[in-house]
C-alpha cells in the first residue's frame, strides 16, 4: 500500500508560520515591556463564571465540566452552581483581602439569571469579559458563521446591557475557536481574546476585520489543568505557581515585564478545603516586591503593539 | 524483515536478539564514566491544518485545534530559548530530535541550536505527517528529504532517526541502515546501546526514553514539576550505579512547550545542576555515544548475542 502522493507535498513549508494569523516572534528578542510602577511580573487572574444547562447541546462539542450522567445530571448541575453561589463569593473575598483586581469571564446567562453577582463584581472594581452565552455555546470549525457571529454578538450585548460597559475581552469555552473566530471577534470590536496559549506575553493577531490582541491565558497554569486534569493537590498547585512566579521574576530583571496568568474556576479552587491554600498563595504573591495584580485589559493596555 | 507487507501477522518483529541483563560485555565510556547522559530536545513543528493520514489523526479536534497547536507553538516562541539557556548554563549540548521542516519555518531556532554545538537527527518532516501507510519509496523520500534539509541548514549529516510521532513501518530499520544512518531512537528494550537486525550494514539502537520523557511525565503520569525532577534524579542515580559493571545510557527527552513552562524550568534546572556536579556522567550527544559504541563495543556485543539462544 502507499499514501496519496499529496501526503508528501508541503505547500506551506515556508519561512514563518503555516497560517496568516500572526507572525513568529521570539519572546526574548522583543523590546522589554515595562509594567506600571516598574513591577516585573503582572499577575493576571481570570475567573470563569459559567452556567451549564441541564441538557447539553453538544454542538459542536460538550464543554469541559459539563453534565456527565444520564439525564437529569443533578450531580454536576448543582456542583457547578455551587461555584457560582458559594465558591465565587469566597474568591471575591480572597481578592479583596489582597486588593487584587481580576477579570471575570462571564457567560451571558449568568448576567440574565443572577444579576446580583454582576453587581458585586462591578462594585468590587473587577473587569467583566465575555465568555459565550452559556456552556452550550461552544465554538469550533463546523459552526455556521452566522450562528457564531450571533453567539458572539449576543454574549457581548447581554453583558453590555447588564453592566453598562461593552466587554473588551473574550474567552472561548475550552479556548476552542473556528477558523472564523479571531475575525468575528475583531469585527465585533473585541480588543483582546485569551484563547491562544503560545506565548508568555500578549501579542497582536491580524484578521481581515482588523487586529486583535491575544492574552495567552496559560491552560498549563490553570486550576482546571493542575487540580482536575493532573489530579494534584491545592498545595502542589500553590507550589507550582510560586515556582512559576520565581522564574518569571528572575527573567523580568533581565528581559522586562513578564506575565503570570492564572485561570481560576469557582467550583475548583473555591471549595472549603482548597480556598485557604489559594488565599495563602495570593498573600505570598502580594508580598513579593516585584508583583503587580492586573486585569486583562490593564495587561493588554501596557503591552506595545 | 524489510519486504513484509504492511499488516501481516507478525508477532516477533525480529528487531534484536534477547540479551539478558546479566554478565554483559563491559562497556567503558570515555573517562571511565559509568553513565552516558544525553538530552534530546524535540524541536518540532506541528501543522495547523495537516492532511489526514488514514491510520492516525493529527489533532483530536476540528482544525484549528487552538490549544493543541498553540501549546506546541509556545516551544518556538518561548520554551526553546528558556530551555537552551538552562542547558548551556550547565554544560549540556542537545541532540535534537528535529521536525526538519523547522529549518524552513523557524531557521532562527535551528541556527541557535547549531551555534550551541548541538547535534541533529531527524524526527520526520513534521510531527503531523506520519509514516503509517507509506510505501518504501515514500519512506525513503522522507529520509532523503531529512538528510538534505538538515545538511543545507546546518552543514551536519544526520546519523540518527526518531520516526515522526513514533510512526513506523516494518521497513524503517532496514532503510535507515541502507541510507547511512548509524542509530535509531525508536526502540525501548534496553538501557544500553545494542545492535539492530538490518538487512545490510550496522544500526545501533540508542536508548531514548518514553518513561522519563517529559511528555510522559506531564501528560501520561500527571507529575508535578518537582515530581518529574525527582524522577530524573532517581533514574540517573540508579543507572550510574549499574553502569559501574557495564556503561549505561540515560536520555532525557524534552519538549520545550512542556519543560520550558515557567513552573517547570526551575525544578528541571536543579536536575542538570545535580548531574553536572555529580562527576560520574559522560555528558554527551547521541552521535558520540553511537560512534564510541560502534568503535569499541558493537562487535563484542554482537558476538554475545550469537550465544546459543536460551529463550
Amino acid at each position: 500500500m502507499s499514501l496519496d502522493p499529496s501526503y508528501l507535498e508541503y505547500p506551506r513549508r515556508r519561512r514563518g508560520m503555516d497560517h496568516d494569523l500572526y507572525p513568529w516572534s521570539n519572546l526574548f528578542d522583543r523590546p522589554a515591556v515595562r509594567w506600571p510602577g516598574g513591577k516585573g511580573v503582572a499577575v493576571s487572574i481570570v475567573v470563569s463564571l459559567e452556567w451549564f444547562p441541564l441538557t447539553p447541546a453538544d454542538k459542536p462539542f460538550r464543554a469541559p465540566g459539563h453534565m456527565q450522567t444520564p439525564f437529569p445530571d443533578y450531580r454536576h448541575y448543582t456542583s457547578r452552581d455551587y461555584g457560582t453561589r458559594v465558591g465565587f463569593y469566597r474568591l471575591l473575598d480572597s481578592f479583596a483581602a489582597v486588593g487584587a483586581k481580576v477579570s471575570v469571564a462571564v457567560n451571558a446567562a449568568i448576567a440574565q439569571r443572577y444579576p446580583a453577582v454582576i453587581s458585586e463584581i462591578i462594585a468590587a472594581g473587577h473587569e467583566i469579559i465575555a465568555h459565550s452565552t452559556d456552556m452550550n455555546g461552544t465554538i469550533a470549525t463546523g459552526l455556521d458563521e452566522e450562528a457564531e457571529r450571533a453567539l458572539i454578538g449576543t454574549s457581548l450585548d447581554v453583558l453590555e446591557q447588564a453592566t453598562g460597559t461593552r466587554p473588551a475581552g473574550w474567552l472561548s469555552i475550552a479556548r476552542s475557536q473556528s477558523w472564523n473566530t479571531p475575525r468575528l471577534l475583531a469585527e465585533a470590536g473585541v480588543r483582546y481574546m485569551c484563547d491562544w496559549v503560545n506565548d508568555d506575553l500578549p501579542y497582536a493577531m491580524q484578521t481581515p476585520a482588523g487586529d486583535i490582541m491575544n492574552l495567552p491565558l496559560s491552560h498549563e497554569l490553570s486550576d482546571r489543568q493542575i487540580v482536575n486534569v493532573l489530579q494534584q493537590s491545592a498545595d502542589s498547585y500553590v507550589r507550582q505557581i510560586q515556582d512559576a512566579y520565581t522564574w518569571l521574576d528572575q527573567e523580568s530583571r533581565t528581559h522586562g515585564g513578564r506575565l503570570l496568568p492564572l485561570q481560576v474556576t469557582p467550583y475548583i479552587l473555591g471549595l472549603p478545603y482548597r480556598i485557604d491554600a489559594f488565599d495563602g498563595l495570593l498573600r505570598w504573591l502580594k508580598d513579593q516586591d516585584n508583583s503587580w495584580f492586573a486585569t486583562g485589559s490593564e495587561v493588554v493596555g501596557a503591552v506595545p503593539r | 524483515m524489510g519486504t513484509t507487507p504492511q499488516n501481516p501477522v507478525v508477532n516477533d518483529p525480529g528487531l534484536y536478539d534477547f540479551r539478558p541483563y546479566r554478565d554483559r560485555h563491559p562497556i567503558r565510556w570515555p573517562g571511565d564514566k559509568p553513565i552516558a547522559v544525553w538530552i534530546s530536545p524535540n524541536l518540532e513543528f506541528y501543522e495547523i491544518d495537516p492532511p489526514a493520514n488514514p491510520f492516525r489523526k493529527s489533532w483530536t479536534k476540528p482544525h484549528p485545534d487552538v490549544v493543541g497547536y498553540s501549546h506546541r507553538d509556545y516551544a518556538n516562541r518561548v520554551g526553546h530559548w528558556r530551555m537552551a539557556e538552562v542547558m548551556e548554563r550547565h554544560g549540556f549540548k542537545g541532540t535534537v530530535s528535529l521536525s526538519v521542516a523547522l529549518c524552513q519555518h523557524h531557521p532562527e531556532v535551528v541556527e541557535n541550536a547549531n551555534a550551541l554545538g548541538w547535534e541533529f537527527f531527524s524526527h520526520g518532516i513534521y510531527n503531523t505527517r506520519y509514516t503509517y501507510g507509506m510505501d518504501e519509496a515514500q519512506e525513503r523520500a522522507i529520509m532523503e528529504d531529512s538528510i538534505r534539509t538538515v545538511r543545507e541548514a546546518t552543514g551536519q549529516r544526520i546519523r540518527g532517526w526518531l520516526a515522526p510521532a513514533l510512526t513506523h513501518t516494518t521497513r524503517t530499520m532496514d532503510l535507515l541502515a541502507e541510507m547511512g544512518f548509524t542509530y535509531t531512537c525508536d526502540l525501548y528494550h534496553d538501557d544500553q546501546p545494542g545492535p539492530v537486525h538490518v538487512s545490510e550494514g550496522r544500526l545501533v539502537s540508542m536508548p531514548y526514553s518514553l518513561e522519563v520523557n517529559d511528555h510522559y511525565g506531564f501528560a501520561v503520569y500527571n507529575m508535578s514539576p518537582r515530581e518529574y525532577a525527582d524522577t530524573l534524579i532517581r533514574q540517573y542515580e540508579r543507572l550510574a550505579r549499574e553502569g559501574e559493571a557495564s556503561g549505561t545510557v540515560m536520555c532525557i527527552p524534552l519538549h520545550s512547550y512542556l519543560i520550558g513552562q515557567p513552573h517547570r524550568i526551575g525544578p528541571f534546572e536543579e536536575v542538570l545542576r545535580h548531574i553536572a556536579a555529580d562527576g560520574r556522567a559522560w555528558i554527551t550527544r547521541a552521535g558520540d555515544i553511537a560512534q564510541h559504541f560502534l568503535a569499541h563495543d558493537y562487535d563484542a556485543v554482537a558476538a554475545e548475542t550469537a550465544r546459543p539462544a536460551a529463550e
